[in-house]
């Protein structure tokens, strides 16, 4: 059995197509289970896997599932897999979809099986064009073998999958805006309870998991829950896919256990630091993560131990930040990113960003002033907890600048005193 | 009811109310934006933040949104604390960054919601350096200005325009910082209730334009109570004046009427008060057939010398004149001799309206139609005939959104997630019509037939509700008429809507009768009527004995018309009718085809000059209080006919001879406190306490401070002297609280947010205690001419109102493409007829949703001459040319740009 199952077929020799895939064991959980096992065994296997969503926030997908109410027959159920990857330094749905989409439409397949859906969207953002037609192509092999569409494989279960391109908004990444933008409307979330199980897309139940989640799906079903809880350290369950990018030997993106600590991460996998280039800090899982130091490579990447550490793990790819790049600069930059996308619908966020944004660029530029950093250590209160936002979109804008001005804070102080930014014409 | 605390002090609430609605009924002042109590709550601005603690010993607590927080039995609050203070401050400093400093040059200022809320919530120091973001404004028709560089990104507008009236050209475009919301190119707002942006957008985003061209800030507006002239509906308004001219008309809230929301027709068309055509003078006929203005008194004295010589004297009187009115007139012909000025068709649906009124059929008001859960409309055009029903009629469809959203503990105040879980599916909404309706789009049945089959099939209904097998319907339509049958018996609370506009008695007939069908069938099934104008029932209560061709009939050599144009009623026969009469004396505000006509004519004053009282459709006697003091010799229309005949009284004396003498209408005394009325020895005041320049407003013509014009009429005074906050709602001359300055300060006098006045919902219910009403033989007219009604044009009075006027519809004869085919026309062809020897011309307008056997015509001035008819030989109109397009979607000009 494969230590690194979601990766197995990516060899970098291209797509698998459906022979390669049913060749490697692909489509074995769906013909044992589809239409013979009881979607409740199913349920019960993946709430004993310990699966966490892989989106970024860990909920256990087992008690996700189970929270959708019993089917009433009265209409359409949804499985929807969230492509829209959108994260800044995140890239690991990308690899997948490219390289095996055969594996993201077999966990749909199954997750819709265990959860009565008898419709699926692929809801990919947009710049993902390779991964788009690969899916399409896929999608339409499966359905030529009775993967998909009307009576799978001979038994009464029918699922039919489609993929959605994004418009291209961060927020859709946000499950229920989501669901809005699917619907044709504002991608705008929405306010919970009701949760997605209960009124989803188009009023009914809906679950939406990450493709990396969904992919882990077949894999539980085939090889068992004990089986998967072995491939993480610790109490950890299963693999993920850890990546890193910035001024590393070896950007990517591994699988490797649950629990590997940063440090493997960044010094095996990515080869360390570029020559001349020191480790200042780094964002964990994402642009919407805190900074961690080099003081916490020796954490494991885990969701409770970062989260120990004041940060997130999120995707699990980390964005590195070295010692010749400014950090006001990256935050600056993440900001205005967070600012854009905000979708403008609650007022801290849309108000609150642009106005932390240009705080940053007066700084970076170097007309701070004393005052300003007290106006963002207010606006971070205000808009960074949540709750206070309509959704964790600005909090999670409010990560890398709390914690840049945990961690960083002299280097402000520096850009405002001197009235520049020291980093000038460093590269 | 759950108790719940906050600040330590405790509060029994509402069980199903959200947190912000529960501190506002309790008087607890929070600041909020996005909610909305007619909108529920989509948690958007953050504003009515508080902190929610998890128990007893959690001193911490976390900031919930109030308007997003059910309320639980034991849960704790704050509101003071100093981190929910801190963060409503945090919230409206993030709101002003880009809001302009306009609020000098801003029409919203001093009745701002945002002006408000910002002291509210004590922001007061800027830190933002930053540019503000600025936007291109757009046309949006002649009634609403836009100004979006104001905006405070609220949503309260879309949410209220798409989600609450179901318009399609009002968005929100854009995301982050940037969200504009407007149309997608300039143009005139499609909405019949788009006025009401003005009232809902919480700053000056939206604005009544018409307003704007004579702008008042609100506390220098003399306001007063009123009742809507633009249908029968009833709607509460606050009228306001400054110097002589009505400036404008906002709603006032009644719980069981008009709720939050006007129509188009009522808030714009009362500009007809400030008309070129009114009569601000008495004229007398000379030889060359013009008008001599003439003073007066000496009008009254010739008009006396032509009544006490007269042989024979008739009056007709008007169901859009008070019934005060009304009644001086009936006093002054006498009885025998006056007519409400109604037809006999009209006369004889009212009197069906009001035994079914008396009887013991539910009959709902406008907002109770909100609660059905099944609604037929037989016949009526709503959105044009009775406007505000129409968006009560939107909200019932959304019943059975509201009872999937309970299925699964959705509360009923969480607006998104309740309109997510209906999507498409609404109450059932039957709409059977001769031509396209506003509501088809949001209707589960629409049938397009002609007046008389709209009748049998209203028949075939009935006996579809018992079960029988009529016989005489084809196969189609019986299984229509069952579909119809099923969904209302299987309603809880069933509605049927019909009326007067068709002038189709068999129509209305059929539609009791489904009433009466099924309340003998215990389905409790509710029956809306809707009549004409603004006291149909009053008049036909007052005295329902002759129509207008009974008093024609007699040839009188002298009639006295009340504020009502025979033309309209008469139609071709106008001329006729009219040419045997020697002495023609007519009280009215507004020149028309009768006036032009009259011997003598009489300034009447327009409901914002005259107290009236007016009784609605659903029989609520409602009194309309004066405005202001008209200039010169206008007066009251009661005013008037009793010095006819040299008599002067109070007005309150007139309620109690109505009341003696017609025991239905003894109700209308208590309509509204009596002129005597005080609170601690004062009048209401018409103005605010912060009315400014009443000593100096005429220093223009004199320098001395004039002494302000009395009321002995009315409990209100013309003056800023006087009770406002104590004043009953009937009283109450416009809507303000401290720290409340705009009419978001409705929850100040209600007894809970969005339910009844603490004084009681203003007027009375006169038509109770009604014996059981049977059902009856249903008629046909076979008229083929079928009349479309305007929301814009349909209306004598808001025709004359200069704005509302551009937008009424040129006359045209719509038909089936069969019907065209025949008469060799296209679209955009004219078609002509000859009538009295007078040669039309109309636009064709091919329409294959019109049922093949009738035309239907615009109900408009320009058509008059086709009331009465029958049918029209048609054929083309030859030398014909398409009209520019009319009035309807011209855009004149745009500031923008």
């Amino acid at each position: 059995m494969t230590q690194s199952p979601l990766t197995r077929n990516i060899q970098g020799n291209g797509p698998t197509d459906i022979l390669a895939y049913e060749a490697s064991g692909g489509y074995l959980a769906a013909r044992d289970n589809i239409g013979k096992a009881d979607p409740a065994d199913l349920l019960q296997l993946i709430k004993d896997s310990n699966l966490l969503g892989r989106g970024g926030a860990g909920f256990p997908t087992g008690m996700k599932w189970s929270f959708v109410p019993p089917a009433d027959g009265n209409g359409h159920r949804y499985l929807v897999a969230n492509a829209d990857e959108m994260e800044p330094g995140t890239f690991k749905d990308r690899l997948i979809m490219e390289n095996d989409p055969h594996q993201l439409i077999e966990g749909m397949l199954l997750s819709a099986y265990t959860l009565a859906a008898d419709v699926g969207y692929i809801f990919i953002r947009a710049e993902y064009h390779l991964a788009i037609a690969r899916l399409r192509s896929a999608i339409s092999e499966a359905e030529q073998k009775c993967y998909l569409g009307d009576r799978i494989l001979g038994s009464k279960y029918s699922f039919h999958l489609q993929v959605h391109i994004s418009a291209g908004r961060y927020i859709c990444g946000e499950e229920t805006a989501l669901l809005n933008s699917l619907e044709g409307k504002r991608a705008t979330p929405r306010a919970k309870p009701p949760f997605p199980q209960v009124s989803g897309l188009w009023g009914r139940p809906t679950i939406v998991n990450n493709v990396e989640t969904l992919c882990n799906i077949p894999h539980i079903v085939n090889h068992g829950a004990n089986w998967f809880k072995s491939l993480g350290k610790g109490d950890n369950a299963g693999t993920k896919l850890f990546g890193a990018s910035g001024r590393v030997k070896n950007p990517g993106c591994w699988e490797l256990p649950m629990g590997t600590s940063i440090r493997e991460i960044l010094e095996v996998h990515a080869g360390g630091m570029q020559d001349g280039y020191m480790l200042k800090g780094f964002l964990p899982g994402g642009a919407s993560t805190d900074f961690l130091t080099p003081d916490h490579l020796d954490l494991p990447m885990e969701y409770e131990a970062i989260q120990k550490a004041g940060s997130r793990m999120g995707t699990g790819l980390m964005v590195v930040l070295d010692d010749r790049a400014c950090p006001v600069g990256m935050i600056a930059n993440l900001e205005k990113f967070f600012a854009r996308e905000s979708c403008g619908f609650c007022t801290p966020c849309r108000e609150g960003l642009p106005w932390v944004q240009g705080i940053l660029d007066k700084i970076e530029a170097g007309h701070g002033q004393a005052a300003d950093l007290e106006v963002l250590e207010r606006q971070a209160l205000f808009i960074g907890a949540i709750g206070n936002t309509h959704c964790a979109h600005a909090p999670g804008a409010m990560e890398p600048l709390v914690s840049g001005l945990k961690y960083f804070r002299s280097e402000f102080e520096q850009h405002i005193h001197d009235g520049r930014c020291p980093y000038a014409g460093e590269s | 009811m759950p108790t719940i605390k906050v600040d330590n002090q405790k509060l029994v609430v509402k069980d199903g109310d959200n947190l912000l609605q529960a501190l506002l009924s309790a008087g607890i002042d929070i600041p909020y934006f996005c909610w909305h109590p007619a909108m529920g709550s989509i948690g958007a601005c953050r504003q009515c933040a508080v902190v929610q603690y998890a128990g007893e010993d959690d001193t911490r607590g976390r900031i919930v949104m109030s308007c997003m927080t059910a309320v639980t039995d034991q849960a704790r609050f704050s509101v003071a604390t100093q981190s929910a203070d801190q963060f409503r401050k945090s919230v409206i400093e993030n709101l002003m960054l880009n809001h302009p400093h306009d609020c000098p040059v801003c029409e919203e200022g001093g009745e701002c919601h945002l002006q408000d809320m910002t002291v509210m919530s004590g922001h007061s120091v800027r830190h933002y350096e930053g540019k503000k973001t600025t936007y291109r404004n757009q046309y949006l028709g002649p009634f609403i200005g836009h100004e979006m560089n104001r905006c405070i990104t609220c949503y309260r507008c879309v949410r209220y325009y798409q989600d609450h009236a179901g318009g399609h050209d009002l968005n929100a475009f854009g995301s982050r910082d940037r969200v504009f919301f407007g149309r997608v190119e300039s143009g005139l707002l499609e909405s019949e209730f788009a006025g009401n942006l003005v009232e809902v957008c919480p700053t000056g985003v939206f604005t009544d334009k018409t307003f704007s061209k004579h702008y008042t800030r609100k506390w220098d507006l003399q306001s007063s109570p009123t009742i809507c002239q633009g249908c029968s509906l009833g709607c509460n308004t606050y009228t306001s004046e400054r110097y002589g001219q009505l400036r404008r008309v906002q709603n006032r809230y009644h719980h069981q009427v008009n709720g939050y929301f006007l129509c188009d027709r009522g808030r714009f068309g009362a500009q007809f008060v400030n008309a070129e055509s009114r009569i601000r003078q008495a004229g007398i006929r000379n030889s060359q057939g013009l008008y001599d203005a003439t003073e007066l008194k000496t009008a009254i004295g010739i008009a006396r010398s032509i009544i006490s010589n007269a042989s024979t004297i008739k009056g007709i009187g008007s169901p859009r004149a008070s019934l005060e009115s009304n009644q001086a007139l009936r006093e002054l012909v006498g009885q025998n001799n006056y007519s409400n000025g109604m037809t006999e068709v009209e006369q004889a649906m009212l009197q069906k309206i009001i035994d079914v009124l008396r009887s013991p059929i539910p009959t709902p008001s406008m907002m109770q139609t909100e609660q059905c859960d099944a609604v037929l409309v037989l016949g009526e055009d709503v959105t044009n005939f009775a406007p505000r029903l129409a968006l009560s009629l939107r909200q019932a469809t959304q019943n059975r959104a509201k009872t999937l959203a309970l299925g699964v503990h959705i509360p009923l105040w969480h607006d998104a997630a309740v309109r997510e879980i209906g999507q498409t599916d609404r109450s059932p909404l039957v709409i059977v019509t001769p031509t396209e309706d506003r509501l088809d789009e949001v209707a589960s049945h629409v049938l397009r037939l002609a007046p008389d089959n709209i009748a049998l099939l209203g028949d075939e209904i009935c006996h579809a509700i018992k079960d029988e097998d009529n016989g005489t319907a084809s196969d189609n339509v019986s299984s229509v008429a069952r579909e119809i049958a099923g969904l209302l018996k299987q309603a809880t609370k069933p509605l049927i809507v019909a009326g007067t506009s068709l002038q189709h008695p068999g129509i209305l007939q059929a539609a009791l009768n489904i009433a009466i069908t099924l309340n003998q069938q215990n389905i409790s099934a509710g029956f809306f009527a809707c009549a004409s104008e603004s006291n149909s029932l009053g008049v036909a209560m007052l005295d329902n004995q002759h129509s207008i061709s009974d008093i024609m009939a007699e040839q009188p050599e002298t009639l006295v018309v009340l504020e009502n144009d025979l033309q309209r009623r008469l139609g071709d026969r106008f001329d006729a009718s009219l040419a045997g009469i020697k002495h023609l004396i007519v009280l009215d505000h507004l020149d028309n085809p009768t006036v032009s006509v009259s011997t003598l004519v009489l300034p009447a004053a327009t409901f914002a000059e005259a107290e009236g009282t007016y009784v609605n459709n659903e029989g609520r006697a409602q009194r309309s209080f004066a405005t202001f003091n008209p200039a010169g010799d206008i007066t009251p229309s009661y005013e008037l006919l009793d010095q006819l005949r040299s008599v002067k009284r109070h007005i309150d004396e007139i309620h109690h001879v109505i009341a003696n003498s017609i025991p239905t209408l003894a109700g209308i005394v208590a309509a509204a406190p009596a002129a005597s009325f005080r609170i601690e020895g004062a009048k209401i005041a018409r103005m605010t306490h912060r009315a400014s320049g009443r000593t100096a407003i005429d220093a223009n013509i004199s320098v001395h401070e004039p002494t302000p014009p009395m009321d002995d009429d009315s409990p209100l005074v013309y003056s800023m002297e006087g009770q406002h906050e104590q004043a009953p709602a009937n009283l109450r001359a416009y809507s303000w609280a401290p720290g409340w300055n705009s009419n978001q300060s409705n929850h100040k006098f209600q007894q809970e947010v969005g339910g009844s006045e603490r004084t009681g919902d203003p007027g009375i219910l006169v038509l109770t205690g009604g014996g059981e009403i049977k059902t009856g033989d249903v008629t046909l007219t076979h008229r083929r001419l079928v009349p479309e009604l305007h929301i814009f044009g349909s209306d004598e009075l808001t025709n004359s109102a200069a704005d509302l006027a551009t937008l009424v519809t040129a006359p045209y004869l719509r038909m089936h493409g069969t019907t065209a085919q025949s008469l060799g026309v296209v679209q955009d062809d004219g078609v002509s007829f000859e009538v009295n020897k007078q040669r039309f011309s109309f636009a064709v307008i091919v329409d294959d949703s019109m049922p093949a056997d009738s035309l239907a015509y615009p109900l408009i001035p320009a058509t008059v001459v086709l009331t009465n008819l029958d049918d029209i030989q048609l054929s083309k109109a030859e030398s014909w040319t398409k009209a520019p397009a009319s009035g309807q979607r011209m855009i004149t000009t745009d500031r923008s740009q």
